[in-house]
């Protein structure tokens, strides 16, 4: 059985779904409060999940990054271990630097809240194995901070590694402006593909009485080989 | 002694607030407004006399955790 540590920061709020999208695919779950300095052992994956750490005072993420268990998961990650970063999550880990980029706020200055069509770009690393290159999906983003900034060299590098996993597109797959993200992206990952982070809540895409179960397959590729 | 720090996005990093006001400004018919950027302010009160301390421990907070360098440029200035 897969064991899975999920973090909870003052202010997250996701906790409980990831939870039970992960107890629901067979998991074992763990909520890991933030003043722990170690991750319990054994574990398969580490998720940060959504929510507003710190009220998102100073910057969406900025004070977690300064959580004891922070420094668990950067040894965690850097010895190989699969983190995942949803939404807040995401910015979390672009503040401690397992992520290259930094998260803005949206272009439109708007809360953004709705199903919203995402297109998979690389599908060579365990977080999308499940689905085929170019599949969109539909998954709810929630966001106020989620215009993706990398500047040129480090996009550059990014599409050069194929760590850009994700982008917002329409129906049709053509890239969509939805939050001011550079080329749209909507999730990536680190160069050794163990680190993931998206601003798209696949934990609230997986049942269809929710609208989508499109996912299932990502939460179900972390826990696969 | 304070020490004031001033938090700006880089030149060239979209400041989507910033637009906004000066959207507003033009709508209110303020001429001649030709760009706005939008930072924050944060002011910190130091216990040490020495400047030079204090210029150096705030550099290092603003490195550290004021600032998010890949996004955003600071400037620290000291008051006695």
């Amino acid at each position: 059985m897969r064991s899975i540590a999920i973090l909870q920061f003052p202010g997250t709020n996701c906790d409980l779904d990831t939870k039970y999208a992960f107890e629901k695919l067979g998991c074992k779950t763990q909520i890991v409060w933030h003043k722990e300095t170690t991750l319990p052992t054994n574990i398969d994956l580490v998720v940060i999940p959504g929510g507003f750490s710190y009220g998102d005072y100073l910057r969406a993420g900025a004070i977690a990054k300064f959580s004891p268990i922070i420094r668990a998961v950067v040894e965690y990650a850097d010895s190989g271990g699969r983190v995942l970063g949803i939404c807040n999550g995401f910015q979390i880990l672009t503040e401690i630097g397992l992520l290259e980029g930094a998260l803005k706020r949206n272009i439109n200055l708007h809360f953004i809240s709705k199903l919203q069509s995402i297109k998979v770009i690389n599908s060579d690393n365990a977080f999308l194995q499940k689905y085929e290159e170019g599949k969109i999906l539909y998954i709810p983003i929630a966001h106020a901070d989620g215009n993706y900034y990398i500047d040129d060299s480090g996009y550059k590098k990014l599409k050069e590694n194929g760590q850009i996993l994700l982008q917002y597109t329409d129906a049709r797959g053509e890239r969509e402006i939805v939050n001011g993200s550079v080329d749209s992206i909507a999730g990536i990952c680190n160069r050794d593909r163990n680190v993931f982070g998206l601003m798209p809540h696949p934990e609230r895409a997986i049942e269809s009485i929710l609208g989508s179960e499109d996912g299932v397959k990502m939460l179900e590729g972390l826990i696969s080989e | 002694m304070k020490a004031i720090v001033n938090i700006f996005l880089k030149d060239g990093v979209l400041d989507p607030q910033g637009k906004a006001i000066h959207h507003a400004l033009d709508a209110m018919n303020f001429e001649g407004v030709e760009d706005v950027r939008m930072g924050k302010q944060i002011v910190l009160k130091l216990s040490t006399t020495s400047k030079e301390k204090a210029l150096d421990e705030v550099e290092k907070m603003a490195q550290e955790i004021l600032a998010n360098t890949v996004i955003e440029d600071y400037t620290i200035e000291i008051v006695e």
